[in-house]
């Protein structure tokens, strides 16, 4: 780099905006990826209900009906709802971007997008139907 | 169809003002101009002293990106008529500073491509009179997609983590190291992705996707990233196997 | 501080970028700058569609290439430089493939090629379609593994320094900030192009003034062929978006406004229905530009809202070819057009596109000038003659560009540093720059308006086909042109990114090119290849099988004086397409 070029991206006449916090509600494209990761929080008050859950198992009958008795009151209700709709969400998105990470070639071609997302979906329902038939067989 | 359209264009002369103001200009309508005519237009008849970067008004050389009611553009590609009624508000490239009107100052971008070595590393050289190195059909196609960036830098303005953390190494950078690891003829892709996965690489990127999205090329660099975060995370799991297979 | 180069490359393009390559090859120790007054991927090499020239196929020939060189350029190209030219391509090719550029392959692997006008074999290397835009990213890329290659992007050059009889170096403003310097060189290689932009429709960028051939011109180094523009038979009306001639060369048709494969009219073939190499629609540009100029006399072609034009059919290759092989060409028809060349005709006229003339050089790339070089578009060696065959340009940058950048590398390594006298020329220039634009005050001509008076006489005098009468009225305007532009004012003063600045030094530039263009012409009392005289109709070998070459005079017009065409072994013959 010349002596001349050196400086100018840090010359001080040049303006730079600050990014605003709000910067998020620009675009649609932006507020679908904020909601994309704020389904991590979800997720992970999933697994903490289920680990409260597990110990309420092991701590016996009562400790297990009081759990139940908890998650029947509307909040709880409410909570698994919601987080519900935003564990979906984070599944579906999940899938449908993982074609863009995982590239399949067969014979030179690239399997097309829909094939390995399509893949998933199938796998996600063959387990949720596996996982099912255990429950409530049992 | 309006016998005229409003743009509302930033103006930011360093040396007079502290900070950029739109300025309006009123600007015949006509159904075949895109943006930079309208802009073009204002230059040669409305006001002389309009800066902003164009040339070959086709597409192709990535000159004339700029941000057209909110949304990265290349000002030769965008009609006016899709931006009806108006007005039309024309702004440089978010995420640059801005050094005058609408031109962004881009020796960031020039300085972080050459990190990542874009040209062919080969251990040996094949000597000239031997003829070309062979590339079949598909695997071009492997590493085509990525050869197509125009440099626009359209993508460093749709990227919110470029415009947070301005040390990030950016979407169009690493598509192309990606274009070198995934050509036949190179032999540099480990190199590549140590210095892709160093603090402001590759795994800054935290898929937002929006780069893919205004890319005027379908370069898709939210795909080359994270497909080298994929090579990246297998790559690290290959200290659990023995030496040998490596 | 003073600036200081060994080798001062001016123009970013596929030239300048070889030209450095092959100076920071030769001799690692040389200090190599590239001046470019746009970022070098903004360089105008990015819009070349079609090819690259270069002998490949078994059954093809150095001598086959040469010859189809040396008749499409009606007998002016000098044969020893295209000799050169045909033997260095094909390595020069191989090379940028080395170096990363994804040429379009046969199923086996192997470079492919494709036909392409006025040549009698496949010979067209080709990445898609999408050729000078991939050789300019691989060269540019390639040129940044290069430590000795420094940059001055958005640098804008506006004097050759010359002192004792010597290049040495250049006066350049920064464009972000408007300071202006001198950058001492112990060679310069000029790559800045071509010069479309003195026409108003033209594929060419609005970068390509004519920057080099100005500078070389005021450095008192002579052009060359002048008079040769030419203009390309397929652009799209009103943007003058390029249609690449490999449309043609893939299959397509040129239709007047009865749907009838005009071309066969005027000495070019018969119509087949696949394409027939150096016949109807693959003949050479300058004969298809002057078919539409004859078929428009004729009342055949179409008229639109831009004036008069025909159509380019490439309905009947299907949809697979032209995604496999044009996929800009659909890309840029939808987009500019609204129009799909699957199931649409394209609209297309001829218009500017490339300059057969500019500085003369000898086969290295060397000018008349001592350490002043040119390479490429802004350069004439001659090898295009008087009219140039698709796909031979993009080739010759490489192959020009190498041997410019060689040249001028010995040359620097021979030289002592540049003397620091000439420090007050480069002084007096920022005072110019600074006193007849920034500060003056009154002036009541602008840019834009000059621009188009010089854009309209140049349409109206230097187009295909042209005569004395108009040709001396556009001399007389081009002065008068001149004169007003002293009197010009800028509405912006201020020093940082000042393009009002850079849009009027490009003006001067264009202006004098401009008035070399006009004078070469009128002097040319004869009709070859791209210069067409309807009161000389025919080619004179006795009189003007010679250059061109014009040397500024005192009064600031050029005087044209005439250099021999080197032939070697091809003697002039009629040119024969088609037969």
């Amino acid at each position: 780099m010349s002596p001349g070029t050196q400086y100018t991206p840090y010359h001080p006449k040049w303006y730079r905006s600050r990014m605003s916090v709000w910067w998020w509600l620009q675009n649609r494209s932006y507020v679908y990826f904020v909601l994309r990761e704020l389904t991590s929080v979800f997720v992970g008050l999933c697994a903490l209900l289920l680990l409260w859950h597990l110990r309420a198992l092991v701590q016996g009958p009562e400790a297990h009906a009081h759990f139940l008795a908890q998650m029947r009151r509307p909040f709880f209700v409410a909570l698994n709802g919601v987080g519900l709709l935003f564990i979906l969400f984070h599944t579906i998105t999940w899938f449908n971007l993982t074609p863009k990470a995982m590239v399949v070639r067969l014979g030179g071609k690239r399997v097309p997008d829909w094939t390995i997302a399509g893949l998933h979906y199938i796998a996600w329902v063959l387990l949720s139907v596996a996982v099912a038939v255990v429950l409530l067989r049992g | 169809m309006p016998p005229s359209v409003t743009l509302a264009v930033t103006r930011y002369r360093p040396e007079q003002e502290s900070e950029p103001s739109l300025q309006t200009y009123e600007v015949p309508f006509r159904k075949d101009w895109v943006v930079l005519d309208a802009l073009n237009y204002i230059k040669d008849n409305l006001d002389g002293s309009l800066s902003f970067r164009w040339s070959c008004r086709m597409g192709v050389c990535g000159s004339c990106g700029m941000m057209v009611n909110g949304s990265p553009k290349l000002t030769c590609a965008a009609f006016l008529s899709d931006f009806l009624p108006g007005p039309v508000r024309v702004e440089p490239l978010q995420h640059f500073p801005v050094i005058r009107d609408l031109v962004g100052d881009i020796t960031d971008f020039m300085q972080k491509l050459k990190r990542v070595k874009p040209w062919i590393i080969r251990e040996q050289e094949k000597p000239l009179v031997e003829g070309e190195y062979l590339q079949t059909p598909d695997q071009l196609e492997m590493y085509k997609q990525f050869s197509m960036c125009i440099n626009c830098m359209l993508c460093y303005s749709a990227c919110p983590v470029y415009g947070l953390e301005q040390s990030f190494i950016g979407p169009a950078v690493i598509a192309l190291a990606q274009r070198y690891n995934l050509d036949s003829r190179d032999e540099a892709a480990r190199e590549r992705l140590e210095i892709l996965s160093e603090h402001d690489g590759m795994w800054q990127c935290t898929f937002v996707g929006e780069c893919s999205k205004v890319c005027p090329k379908n370069v898709d660099p939210a795909g080359a990233i994270q497909q080298l975060k994929l090579v990246g995370a297998v790559d690290w799991f290959k200290f659990l196997l023995p030496w040998g297979t490596r | 501080m003073a600036l200081v180069h060994d080798v001062l490359i001016i123009g970013g393009g596929g030239a300048g970028l070889r030209a450095a390559i092959a100076a920071a090859e030769l001799n690692p120790r040389l200090d190599i700058a590239v001046v470019s007054k746009v970022y070098p991927m903004r360089s105008h090499t990015v819009s070349a569609e079609g090819g690259a020239a270069a002998v490949i196929k078994p059954g093809d020939s150095l001598d086959a290439h040469a010859y189809d060189t040396i008749s499409g350029g009606d007998w002016l190209s000098d044969q020893d430089a295209v000799e050169a030219f045909v033997r260095e391509a094909p390595a020069e090719m191989l090379q940028l493939e080395h170096w990363g550029c994804p040429w379009s392959r046969e199923p086996d692997g192997h470079v492919a090629v494709r036909p392409f006008g006025g040549m009698k074999l496949e010979r067209t290397w080709f990445a898609t379609d999408k050729t000078g835009f991939h050789m300019l990213h691989a060269l540019f890329q390639t040129t940044l593994k290069y430590d000795t290659i420094r940059r001055y992007d958005e640098w804008f050059v506006t004097k050759i320094l010359v002192d004792e009889g010597r290049c040495q170096g250049v006066v350049a403003l920064e464009v972000a900030t408007g300071k202006v310097q001198a950058i001492f060189a112990k060679a310069v290689v000029l790559c800045t192009g071509g010069c479309g932009k003195v026409f108003p429709y033209t594929t060419n960028a609005n970068i390509k003034n004519g920057d080099g051939m100005a500078l070389a011109y005021g450095a008192g180094a002579p052009l060359k062929d002048m008079e040769f523009v030419q203009y390309h038979p397929t652009g799209l009306p009103f943007t003058g978006i390029l249609i690449t001639e490999a449309t043609r060369s893939e299959g397509g048709w040129l239709l007047n406004k009865d749907g009838y494969r005009y071309l066969q009219d005027y000495d070019l073939g018969k119509p087949e229905p696949k394409p027939v190499f150096r016949s109807m629609e693959l003949g050479p540009r300058d004969r298809l530009s002057q078919a539409f100029v004859k078929e428009q006399e004729k009342g055949r072609t179409l008229v639109g809202p831009y004036g008069h034009y025909v159509h380019l059919d490439i309905r009947h290759l299907g949809q697979k070819v032209i995604d496999k092989k044009l996929p800009f060409v659909r890309e840029l028809c939808l987009k500019y057009e609204n129009i799909d060349p699957v199931k649409e005709m394209i609209p297309v006229r001829p218009v500017v596109h490339y300059m057969m003339g500019g500085i003369h050089t000898d086969i290295h790339g060397a000018t008349s000038l001592a350490g002043l070089f040119a390479a490429g578009e802004v350069a004439c060696v001659s090898i295009n003659g008087a009219n140039r065959l698709g796909s031979n340009s993009l080739t010759e940058l490489l192959v020009f560009g190498a041997r410019a950048g060689t040249a001028a590398a010995a040359f620097a390594s021979r030289q002592r540093k540049p003397s620091p006298s000439v420090l007050a020329q480069a002084q007096d220039e920022e005072w110019r720059l600074g006193e007849r634009f920034l500060r003056k005050t009154g002036g009541t001509e602008k840019v834009a308006g000059l621009r188009t008076e010089m854009q309209k006489t140049m349409e109206e005098s230097a187009g295909i086909y042209r005569t004395a009468s108009v040709l001396e009225e556009a001399a007389r305007k081009l002065r008068e042109l001149q004169e007003r532009f002293h009197d010009v004012s800028l509405e912006d003063r201020t020093y940082t990114f000042n393009t009002e600045l850079i849009a009027v030094l490009e003006l001067s530039y264009m202006l004098d090119v401009a008035e070399a263009i006009v004078h070469s012409a009128l002097q040319r009392r004869e009709s070859r290849g791209s210069h067409q005289r309807t009161d000389y109709p025919k080619r004179d070998d006795t009189q003007f099988l010679a250059h061109s070459l014009a040397t500024r005079g005192e009064n600031g017009s050029p005087r044209i004086e005439y250099l021999p065409v080197t032939i070697t072994r091809w003697p002039p013959a009629q040119r024969v397409y088609g037969r």
